[in-house]
């Protein structure tokens, strides 16, 4: 099964890469961008077919892994 | 005295460390990041370098190799643990010290010689240091110090910060600051001072020839404190 997972940087952390990015679409001439934050997406494929299980190893790995919980949130989005 | 400097695949200043240790006296051994035990020792050290590419985040893969599990153990037991740059992304990482190391403010790696203000002298690393500000040098994308205001109150309220980016006077500035760390943080403790963290490389300033002798200062009392 699959499962999937955004990392995201907590709101009151720097994302000085965000940051540019913003600028560079500002540049482009998309005006009406009030923000942009760079995060990481994860689709893992595990061995486990009931869904809340697989959720629940993923949000495990989440925790000991794939997200940094000082300065990160992880958000389980989708299970196939 | 008895030292350990472990390798992980992407080390790079596992050798430079092995010198400098050498030079002022230790018995140094060098380990593999897949072992599982350490050999006796009295210092262990994490070298700078790009464990494992820097994938996901710095250190975060190195942080959970075979070896780290025993290198908590011995921190976790009074041990003297030192991580240098990439070995101090391995730190935050296993959460042996607090906090995190943030790409740096401005988006550039940074390699160049700083002035640190060594601000702590209630440990086995600076104890008895003559030389309150030391030239070292730095090297890293991803150094730019960060915790939670919750986390800053404790590491302050407990003395843990180890040193601050300077000037050559001493002087802690947004215009000494490199790389964006909170405070100025170049260096920090675990709450026991017995695991430091720091992202300046000591072992680059052994030689006064080719680059200063700040490193040797800092090395020659690292040993005579923890004879």
């Amino acid at each position: 099964m699959k499962v999937s997972a955004v990392i995201t940087l907590k709101k009151d952390v720097l994302d000085p890469q965000g940051k540019v990015i913003h600028e560079t679409l500002d540049g482009m001439g998309f005006n009406s961008v009030n923000e942009v934050r760079q995060g990481k997406y994860f689709e893992i494929d595990v061995k486990e077919n009931d869904p809340k299980k697989a959720k629940d190893l993923v949000e495990s790995m989440c925790k000991k892994l794939l997200a940094n919980l000082v300065i990160e949130n992880y958000k389980i989005i989708e299970t196939q | 005295m008895k030292s350990s400097v472990i390798t992980f695949p992407g080390s790079n200043c596992d050798r430079d460390m092995d010198v400098a240790l050498s030079k002022f006296g230790f018995k140094n051994k060098m380990v593999w990041h897949n072992d599982q035990e350490l050999p006796k020792s009295d210092l262990i050290v994490l070298p700078g370098g790009f464990s494992y590419g820097d994938y996901l985040r710095c250190g975060s893969m190195a942080s959970k190799s075979k070896i780290m599990h025993s290198v908590i153990n011995f921190a976790k037991s009074g041990g003297l643990v030192m991580g240098i740059c990439n070995g101090f992304q391995i730190l935050v990482e296993s959460g042996l010290v607090p906090g995190v190391l943030l790409r740096n403010k401005y988006l550039q790696f940074i390699c160049k010689n700083v002035h640190v203000k060594v601000d702590n002298e209630e440990n086995s690393f600076f104890k008895n240091l003559d030389k309150k500000v030391l030239e070292f040098h730095i090297a890293h994308n991803e150094g730019n110090y960060f915790c939670t205001s919750d986390q800053l109150k404790e590491i302050e309220d407990n003395n843990q910060i180890a040193i601050y980016y300077c000037d050559k006077n001493g002087n802690t500035n947004d215009q000494t600051n490199p790389n964006g760390s909170i405070k100025n943080i170049a260096g920090i403790f675990n709450k026991e001072k017995n695991v430091l963290g720091m992202m300046p490389h000591p072992e680059r300033m052994i030689d006064e020839s080719l680059s200063g002798e700040d490193g040797s200062i800092f090395f020659k009392n690292l040993l005579n404190n923890i004879k």
